[in-house]
């Protein structure tokens, strides 16, 4: 294919992403749009398939029969929602498998939130209200993304996860009104997953290497600093509802802005973290790769009786 | 005619057995052997751990003590569980517990059958429920029997082995103690004895187009309903009960 063919279709491919036309897997696309959403897409099935091992962390030890059933549901909706995500990136041409193996080797990313550890009760309250609270924020803006299968698998995220949001905000407004020990728990959750949570939208929009491509794609539709601010808003008055205290002594109203203002966010934690060297990034690859070859005996017998079976019902025909 | 106290006995120790063995599916969160199988799993423990809280309520109803379903759940020790065996035995391979599932659908599937028959309303109720659930634990674990008993050398050893470590716990869920006698001569609870011939022609059979083996009747370990479990209860428990134990009578 010539340049100038290729140029035409880039062209033309533009102007259907300008007139709000979603692009759909038959649909010719720009090879590095591919790679984007392939890229973009695993990442964010890793994370919610990575995601299930903090929680799952607590499933046995979840102190009312109530509170199990509900983060056993959670923890399955999330395992659900890896599903999804998975299968809308094989519309682009790849597989599950490959998308596995990318991860496993270290090559396909999963939101760094998860390689912190799930230490007390309150952290699964801080997970459900922080993390798929930022989630929710980012995945509302997703649902107006170019790639159609992409956009449509977050309108059944979201739900999903507002319902998580919710749970996780009631663990931590049961806390807050609970004895002493419980309110300490429910701060010291919240001021271990504060920063982190704000990291989940990623860098500055200055610094951000994928950022102006993926907008002009409509990948992206709001930038990470507008996504972040807008959890932060939201977050605070929250916080303030259960008395909690956000662990930033910078943070203050801006009145002419409209927005609240907050602290520095310690980018060195968050390339640290991302670089392998937070502290549950090793468990969580060595956990998903473990329980990946203590299945393989399973999937081989999955796929040894359908073999036979297939060649018996042949032999009969 | 029986008294309060043999129905809420009753109605605890089936709480019981859906607790327990509802936990050791939890276990398999995020453990699957591949992504449809960790959410089925896990789906199947919500069903158990929705029964326990569902025998739990009632037995809190007829203490009428000011107890409620976690009462039961978190603030009671091993010797107090009632639970058959083999529904405590650890998580174990994909096998082991898929083995134990097929076991314990067929007898459960039966089971409820004829509980929805008791004259206790709420039980009927409840069995209602749990024998839709049962059609298709039980359509799930049997096309596992035979996928693993027929697939690979290695699926079909472990799924033997399995079937061979589970076997002696199978006696107990026949067995008829007073209580039972009791339950089932006022029609309220089932016979279980009456249950045992046709849940061995099944599981015969399943077994055999498997290709696997009934193992002999050679050894059998039963005391659940005592209270006498295996040492693996006492582990279960103290991670389950840890909050409400660390920090007692707080509300979550």
């Amino acid at each position: 294919m010539s340049e100038e063919v290729k140029s035409e279709q880039e062209v033309l491919f533009q102007k259907r992403i300008d007139a709000e036309e979603k692009i759909e897997p038959k649909d010719w696309m720009p090879e590095k749009y591919r790679q984007t959403l392939i890229r973009q897409m695993s990442q964010h099935a890793h994370s919610e398939v990575i995601g299930m091992q903090p929680e799952g962390n607590w499933l046995t030890r979840a102190p009312t029969l109530h509170r199990k059933c509900i983060l056993l549901a959670k923890v399955q909706d999330e395992g659900g929602h890896g599903l999804y995500l998975y299968s809308a990136a094989e519309t682009l041409g790849i597989s599950r498998d490959e998308l596995v193996k990318a991860l496993h080797d270290g090559v396909a990313k999963y939101a760094s939130i998860f390689n912190y550890p799930a230490l007390t009760w309150a952290d699964i309250g801080a997970i459900g209200w922080l993390v798929d609270g930022a989630a929710i924020v980012n995945q509302i803006s997703l649902q107006r993304t170019s790639y159609g299968p992409y956009a449509r698998s977050m309108v059944r995220i979201c739900k999903e996860e507002s319902f998580h949001q919710r749970q996780g905000y009631q663990i931590m407004v049961t806390l807050s009104q609970g004895s002493h020990e419980q309110k300490a728990m429910a701060q010291d959750a919240l001021d271990r997953f504060w920063w982190p949570s704000l990291m989940m939208f990623g860098p500055h929009d200055a610094e951000s290497a994928h950022s102006a491509q993926s907008m002009k794609w409509k990948i992206k539709r709001q930038s990470n600093d507008q996504l972040r601010q807008k959890f932060i808003d939201q977050s605070v008055k929250q916080a303030d509802v259960i008395g909690l205290k956000i662990p930033d002594p910078a943070l203050k109203w801006n009145a002419d802005r409209g927005h609240y203002d907050i602290g520095a966010i310690d980018w060195s934690e968050f390339a640290r973290v991302i670089k392998g060297d937070g502290p549950c990034n090793r468990q969580r690859l060595q956990h998903h790769n473990r329980v990946h070859a203590e299945g393989a005996w399973v999937r081989d017998a999955v796929a040894a009786y359908e073999a036979k079976h297939k060649q018996r019902s042949t032999r009969a025909a | 005619m029986i008294d309060k106290e043999q129905l809420k006995e009753f109605v605890l120790r089936l709480g019981d057995d859906s607790l327990v063995l509802g936990h050791r599916l939890s276990q398999w969160s995020s453990n699957g052997p591949f992504l449809e199988e960790d959410l089925a799993l896990t789906n199947v423990a919500l069903d158990y751990v929705g029964r326990a809280r569902m025998f739990y309520g009632y037995t809190a109803e007829i203490a009428a003590d000011g107890s409620t379903e976690d009462s039961y759940a978190y603030n009671r020790d091993c010797r107090d569980f009632t639970n058959l065996l083999i529904h405590e035995l650890p998580r174990g391979d994909f096998a082991f517990t898929m083995a134990r599932q097929y076991l314990v659908d067929e007898f459960s599937l039966a089971y409820m059958k004829r509980l929805k028959l008791s004259r206790d309303k709420t039980l009927a109720a409840i069995a209602e429920k749990a024998y839709k659930e049962d059609l298709y634990h039980l359509r799930r674990s049997t096309s596992w029997i035979l996928r693993l008993g027929d697939g690979t050398t290695q699926s079909h050893d472990r799924l033997q082995n399995a079937i061979d470590d589970l076997w002696g716990y199978t006696t107990e869920l026949f067995e008829m103690d007073e209580l039972d006698q009791e339950m089932s001569k006022a029609d309220v609870g089932v016979d279980v004895a009456s249950l045992q011939p046709e849940w061995i022609r099944q599981v015969t059979a399943t077994l055999s187009d498997a290709t696997l083996t009934v193992p002999a009747n050679d050894w059998v370990v039963t005391g659940g309903r005592k209270g006498i479990h295996t040492e693996a209860l006492g582990h279960m428990l103290s991670d389950m009960q840890f909050l409400q134990r660390a920090y007692p009578g707080q509300q979550w």
